[in-house]
């Protein structure tokens, strides 16, 4: 009967010990707001099942617009593997939009713009750290918010101009031999990122 | 010296008295009480032995489970708590809109290629369903689209119609951005749709998951809703820059986004598998071993039991020699 029992007394402490090395998650806010109507609406239909939550009530909630232009940037700069800057205030981010490179200050007018490849430099104090982005998207918020979302970006110091170079003689060849437009295409993206990584590297 | 001599006089004696291993009076459950010979003397322990061997394996095959669960857990728990900051601009810009009203839903449930995960993929089904009722309604039409094998199993019996797309095997091969944003234009190149509905559980801790649904909306839902002052008000204050015009930057906008809601989609439903997997196993392990310890018990009792016997019928043999 007890033979088990020092067994079972370990157990707890074993399970408390795992609780600690596995966190909760931490993006959990302590109030759960959610849509109202959906809520009622599901309650309404399907009264034994809770009603499943949606993404805003996982976030952080942005504050309003603020009357005075505040003095600081607050910068999220998202990869689908990390976040590069999580709420991060800086003085400017200039980023590679397609219609060119745009400077975004506190107070910049509210904005959505497309991303290209090209550098993307964050100003903080005297510091700039400047990384390179494949593609994305930048929304700017009247609040100074601003959200960059791209598929792929490193910082640029880890950028290796001699395989640079080889690479875009590489796709260069390829444009040029390439026979079917799914092969242009794919040899001009190619042509394109690599002139943008060796124009960000020389200049 | 005296027990063990005694017991082996008693296995001489044995065969003598029952010639066929009886088993009979603990599992007379298992063996019919007309199949047990007359004269039950000693009791075959065999069956209660090989019911120990195979929950001993089965305690052994769920350990181990429990084990890989936990190693794929630490895996791919940092992965999609790293993918959590990827949807947060797209609700702050385009809001939480569940509740919208459009003709064309599509619901994409997410759900495991793998089962022995507790109640995950029934809770994804469940919800998907309450989605459906809620969205379904005269002139609408509710689709499926099905990612995973457990979540298509449950469907095929009862809303088969309503299966639009069912893909499985996702899961082959570690999960990355580019496999899924290739998912995601499949999902979109085959499918009509306003409003997209995924349904995942998220991620909450190695004993709990939140079912939960994002929505995304189609470029023009999106357009119609920002300009009629909807949920989407605000959006009509932004500047757009790039691309021909602004329905093209909105359609790459929402397509982005459902890619980028996949993502972090797929990997919390996941992760909710490996930690459902692991306390389903923990608590099957456990099961196991007070299984073993009530068969131990009575293994013990009955040998004691037959031990005994044979020293009665011995004793009583030698006394009756004697008298």
């Amino acid at each position: 009967m007890f033979r088990r029992a020092t067994g079972l007394l370990a157990r707890p402490i074993i399970s408390s010990a795992r609780a600690r090395i596995r966190p909760f998650s931490t993006d959990l806010p302590a109030t759960e707001t959610g849509d109202t109507n959906f809520i009622e609406a599901w309650k309404k239909l399907v009264p034994n099942i809770d009603p499943p939550k949606t993404p805003i009530s996982f976030m952080q909630p942005r504050p309003a617009t603020p009357s005075s232009i505040p003095t600081k940037l607050t910068v999220n700069f998202v990869l689908p593997y990390a976040s590069e800057l999580a709420s991060k205030e800086v003085d400017m981010i200039i980023i590679p939009a397609t219609t060119g490179q745009m400077g975004v200050l506190p107070g910049h007018v509210a904005t959505i713009a497309e991303l290209k490849p090209g550098v993307m430099s964050v100003h903080e104090g005297n510091d700039t750290t400047k990384y390179f982005v494949s593609s994305g998207f930048a929304f700017i918020h009247a609040n100074s918010f601003a959200d960059v979302i791209a598929v792929e970006a490193v910082p640029l110091d880890h950028i290796d101009q001699s395989l640079v170079q080889k690479g875009l003689a590489e796709f260069t060849q390829k444009l040029s031999s390439a026979s079917t437009d799914l092969e242009k295409a794919e040899a001009q993206i190619g042509v394109d990122v690599h002139s943008a990584l060796n124009a960000a590297l020389t200049g | 010296m005296a027990m063990a001599a005694l017991r082996r006089e008693g296995r001489r004696f044995a065969p003598l008295i029952s010639p066929q291993p009886i088993t009979a009076a603990v599992r007379s459950s298992l063996i019919q009480q007309e199949q047990a010979p007359l004269g039950v003397r000693s009791i075959s322990t065999q069956i209660i032995r090989n019911r120990m061997k195979s929950v001993k394996n089965i305690q052994k095959i769920t350990k181990a489970m429990k084990m890989v669960a936990a190693s794929k857990l630490r895996a791919i728990q940092t992965r999609a708590e790293n993918s959590r900051g990827l949807w947060q601009p797209f609700t702050a810009l385009l809001g939480d809109t569940p509740s919208v009203d459009v003709k064309k839903n599509v619901i994409v449930t997410i759900s495991s290629d793998k089962g022995l995960c507790g109640g995950i993929n029934s809770t994804s089904v469940k919800t998907s369903k309450g989605l459906f009722k809620l969205t379904s309604g005269p002139d609408k039409e509710t689709k499926y689209v099905v990612v995973g094998e457990k979540a298509k199993a449950q469907f095929v019996r009862d809303s088969k119609k309503h299966i639009d797309i069912s893909i499985t095997g996702l899961q082959k091969n570690p999960l990355n951005y580019t496999q899924v944003s290739v998912l995601a234009d499949d999902i979109l190149k085959n499918v009509e749709y306003d409003a997209l509905r995924i349904v995942f559980n998220k991620f909450r801790s190695v004993i709990s998951f939140i079912p939960t649904t994002a929505t995304v909306l189609s470029p023009e839902i999106v357009e119609r809703e920002a300009e009629s002052g909807g949920q989407l008000g605000d959006l009509d204050s932004y500047e757009i820059e790039g691309g021909e015009t602004k329905s093209e930057v909105l359609q790459n906008l929402t397509e982005f986004q459902f890619s980028c809601v996949l993502f972090n989609a797929v990997l919390e439903n996941a992760c909710s598998e490996q930690g459902a997997r692991m306390s389903a196993m923990d608590s099957s392990s456990r099961n196991a071993g007070e299984v073993l310890d009530r068969l131990t018990l009575t293994y013990n009792r009955t040998r004691q039991a037959s031990i005994t016997t044979e020293l009665i019928e011995i004793i009583s043999g030698a006394s009756a020699l004697e008298g």
